[in-house]
């Protein structure tokens, strides 16, 4: 038997239009944190996709144990030990912890029909036991943070006894502790003799937690390294074919003093408590805080998505009316939302409807005819200036990289004329190459006079962009900081400014509950 | 954007713990805020008898949303549980009258048929992906059609059969316990409730319907045969309709073809204000029966009140908008 639990070799795939795998290949060991890692769009996911039963290969050859295997199905995957934990959450909300967990394989009662559910919580409470993971089986999925829910998607992975558990960018929506928490039970396994395969975009994060690291770019592998000996400016340039080095900070000129945008007052339950601020002309604006603190709900305040109890907002120094995001649009306030598949994008249509959306008024004739050369003409001067990759500006946004997509928003609030620009996480699941494409981009923005909030839990990035910075914890601000003198510690000071630390019943407050767990 | 999802996680997640019980019981006191009233206009509205004709009324379309509360949970539709009805109560009249066939078996025509209708229905929507509200209305034209072409456009009458009217109108408890004549129609409802109770709580088909609603891929990447439960679902959905079949062929002493149209959005109606989610993962079977009372208590108050049959439909309408309306500003938070 060779040292190798799983082989892939030669897999091709394609998607209508685009080329996902070529020839790719992938091995994993036992009891190793095998990381993957790739630009958006480099055929990670698909390749894991394909080892999980979701897509068949078109081409190519799994070997699983010295064994050649078929995997046409999740369940099939399953059934050799195969287990995938995707980047969304995959629980069904309405379930309980324990429903949720064996779904598909519930302890039957006296007739196989029934379900046995006093097993089904006893087996359930075992296994999170094992997990050391202090969660009732009997709670709703809904009801949990994200974390948790992901430490509950892990428990169900292992309970398939899983030789092989993928993760997809576990991390990617968890605080610092949280990541501990999540590295101390992958370690577990991998010393159980569990493979683990790791695709994240965090590069920092590769060297804490893998073995080796396997590269891929354009649906090729491109070569597998070993994690200890190999600089993460190694790994980014095989990741983009081409040596970028991440520039020291490069803070955009200082704004005008103009003011843009006046938050005074604002308050909405206890998530939003009396904030206020100043966004000036030409300025970026970071919002630093855990997830939680209660950014986003300003944004979407902001932005009139969210009814608000109380507060004023001035654009331009004028009072203003916001009640709806149509509101903010006339007043040239745009939203880009961290979760740009929901609520940024229509994800079925093309790249050219996309960006006319929020603009649509001036795609208008009189008679309420659509001017398509008008949109098609504006589509391609942003699909140029924005440089968006798509093979046409008829492409369906749906088969965009994220990083392409969330540019494709950007498009389509400069067509709506928007001055004030709010970007939630807009590098969040974004490889490292389109990152600095989106920075740049941000820079150039502000340079051009739009005023610019960006809310990252990512602190370099912060420091990297923002000319002043907000800091949020549970609903207040609770520090303002000038670039020149925030550091990453000065702002987690700031953001673990707790007033509440946790209600009556020992639950957090708020539905993230970060606040038992503290920083790390 | 964003609009219509106005409200932050940390919200829906905190009334999310009530929204079951919290439409229970508001569906629950609306039911008894609508007898009460009833009761103090018309004194007549409280007798035995019509309470008792309230709950026969309430059985045919009880049974249909029973099912269709099952097709809902699964963030489905089912438009042609009226006319599969029909068609179960056509074909139970061809087995009993005009072939002759023993009452059992035509009662076991009636369900088959219902639960074939619904198994085709499921089969499009699981197998040839055709939306749920298109494949249920092809088929609530399909059964329809059949129903005028297998019955000849004419009522089958059971008029050899005396027997057959007994199912419903008859009364089981009143013959072992006298002046407790309650019909059996009532108890054929309360049974099938618990029948369907059981499904939905106990059962591997109900805990699939819940996950198929609440979250179709991620069951689907939990390895769970969607489609073949999702199929269950509608064939299950089909055999009460064909139990709804047989009940309002007892009950009204024959299979009337031309029946059948509107009863389908009438149970839509009792699932709906039972406080089952349209968008799939939540309801119970409590809800929907109570639902089913409503509307029938409403109904059978306003004719005592001798509002016009017009008037009857039109507050039906505002009460169905209303209870939906009332759940969703629930579930918006404050």
């Amino acid at each position: 038997m060779s040292d190798y639990l799983v082989k892939m070799q030669g897999i091709d795939k394609s998607f209508p239009g685009v080329r996902a795998l070529d020839e790719a290949r992938f091995d994993l060991r036992t009891g190793e944190v095998h990381a993957l890692v790739g630009e958006n769009g480099a055929g990670k996911s698909t390749l894991m996709k394909i080892l999980s039963g979701i897509y068949r290969m078109d081409a190519g050859q799994i070997i699983l144990k010295d064994n050649e295997v078929e995997i046409p199905s999740p369940r099939a995957a399953q059934d050799l030990g195969i287990s995938m934990i995707h980047q969304e959450i995959n629980l069904m909300n309405h379930l309980t912890l324990a429903q949720n967990v064996y779904i598909g394989r519930e302890p039957r009662g006296v007739v196989r029909f029934m379900l046995d559910e006093n097993k089904l919580n006893a087996q359930t409470k075992e296994l999170f036991a094992s997990m050391r993971l202090n969660l009732d089986p009997r709670t709703k999925a809904a009801d949990l943070t994200v974390a948790k829910q992901q430490m509950v998607e892990i428990a169900k992975a292992l309970s398939f006894n899983s030789q092989v558990l993928i993760m997809d960018e576990p991390t990617a929506a968890l605080t610092e502790a949280e990541i501990d928490e999540l590295f101390r039970i992958i370690r577990e396994l991998r010393n159980k003799g569990v493979g683990i395969v790791y695709i994240s975009h965090r590069l920092e994060e590769l060297k804490q937690i893998s073995d080796r690291i396997t590269v891929m770019r354009d649906g090729r592998t491109i070569d597998t390294v070993d994690a200890q000996t190999c600089s993460i400016d190694q790994i980014i340039s095989m990741m983009v074919g081409r040596t970028i080095f991440e520039a020291a900070p490069e803070i955009p000129e200082k704004p005008s003093q103009d003011i843009a945008l006046e938050v005074r007052n604002l308050n909405r339950g206890d998530v939003i408590r009396d904030v206020s601020f100043q966004l000036k002309k030409g300025e970026i604006l970071g919002f630093a805080g855990l997830m939680g603190a209660g950014r986003t709900e300003v944004a979407r305040a902001v932005f009139g998505a969210d009814p608000v109890d109380s507060g004023e907002f001035f654009v331009n120094g004028e009072l203003v009316q916001i009640k709806s995001p149509k509101d903010a649009v006339a007043h040239g306030i745009g939203y880009l939302s961290e979760d740009r598949k929901r609520y940024g994008l229509a994800l079925g249509m093309d790249v050219e409807e996309n960006i006319a959306l929020a603009g649509f008024s001036k795609f208008l004739g009189r008679l309420g005819t659509v001017n398509q050369t008008a949109i098609r003409d504006t589509a391609t001067h942003y699909v140029d200036t924005l440089q968006i990759k798509t093979p046409s500006v008829e492409q369906r946004v749906r088969n965009l990289s994220g990083g392409n997509q969330q540019k494709v928003v950007i498009g389509k609030w400069l067509t709506a004329d928007t001055e004030i620009l709010i970007f939630d996480e807009p590098t969040r699941g974004i490889d490292v190459g389109a990152k600095s494409e989106i920075y740049h981009l941000l820079n150039d923005l502000a340079q051009q006079g739009k005023s610019i909030i960006m809310i990252s839990s990512e602190l370099p990035e912060i420091l990297r962009m923002s000319h002043r910075i907000v800091v949020m914890c549970e609903g207040r601000i609770t520090g303002e900081l000038s670039s020149a003198d925030a550091t990453q510690e000065e702002i987690m000071r700031y953001a673990t400014q707790r007033r509440v630390l946790v209600s009556a019943n020992g639950e957090p407050t708020n539905d993230q509950g970060i606040e038992q767990n503290g920083v790390g | 954007m964003a609009t219509q999802t106005g409200e932050t996680a940390a919200t829906s997640k905190r009334s999310f713990l009530r929204a079951d019980a919290a439409q229970k019981l508001l569906a629950f006191s609306a039911l008894i805020i609508i007898f009460i009233f009833f009761s103090l206009a018309s004194p007549f509205f409280r007798t035995p008898d019509n309470v008792s004709s309230i709950l026969v009324a309430t059985a045919v379309n009880g049974v249909l949303a029973l099912g269709v509360t099952f097709v809902i949970i699964t963030a489905g539709i089912d438009l042609s549980v009226g006319t599969v009805m029909t068609l179960s109560a056509v074909m139970t009249g061809v087995a009993v009258t005009n072939r002759g066939l023993p009452i059992p078996v035509g009662i076991i025509v009636g369900l088959l048929t219902g639960t074939t209708a619904g198994l085709i229905s499921g089969l499009m929507i699981a197998r040839m992906k055709i939306p749920p509200f298109i494949a249920t209305l092809g088929m609530m034209m399909i059964a329809r059609g059949l129903s005028l072409v297998i019955s000849d456009v004419k009522p089958i009458y059971f008029n050899d059969t005396p027997v057959f009217r007994e199912i419903m109108m008859g009364s089981v408890v009143g013959a072992l316990i006298p002046g407790l004549s309650v019909p059996n129609a009532v108890f054929i409802l309360f049974g099938a409730a618990l029948v369907a109770a059981f499904i939905l709580g106990k059962t591997v088909l109900g805990r699939y319907a819940v996950a198929i609603g609440s979250n179709e891929e991620a069951t689907r990447l939990s390895g769970v045969n969607v489609a073949n439960w999702l199929t269950a679902v509608y064939a299950l959905g089909g055999a009460f309709s064909g139990l709804a079949g047989v009940m309002i062929a007892s009950r009204l002493n024959s299979a009337q073809p031309a029946l059948g149209i509107g009863y389908e959005l009438e149970a839509i109606a009792a699932v709906v204000i039972g406080g089952t989610s349209l968008s799939g993962g939540e309801g119970t079977i409590l809800g929907t029966v109570i639902g089913a009372l409503i509307i029938s208590t409403l109904t059978n108050g306003l004719r005592i009140l001798s509002v016009p049959q017009e008037w009857q439909m039109v507050i039906t309408g505002v009460i169905v908008v209303l209870a939906v309306y009332i759940d969703i500003i629930r579930r918006r938070g404050k």
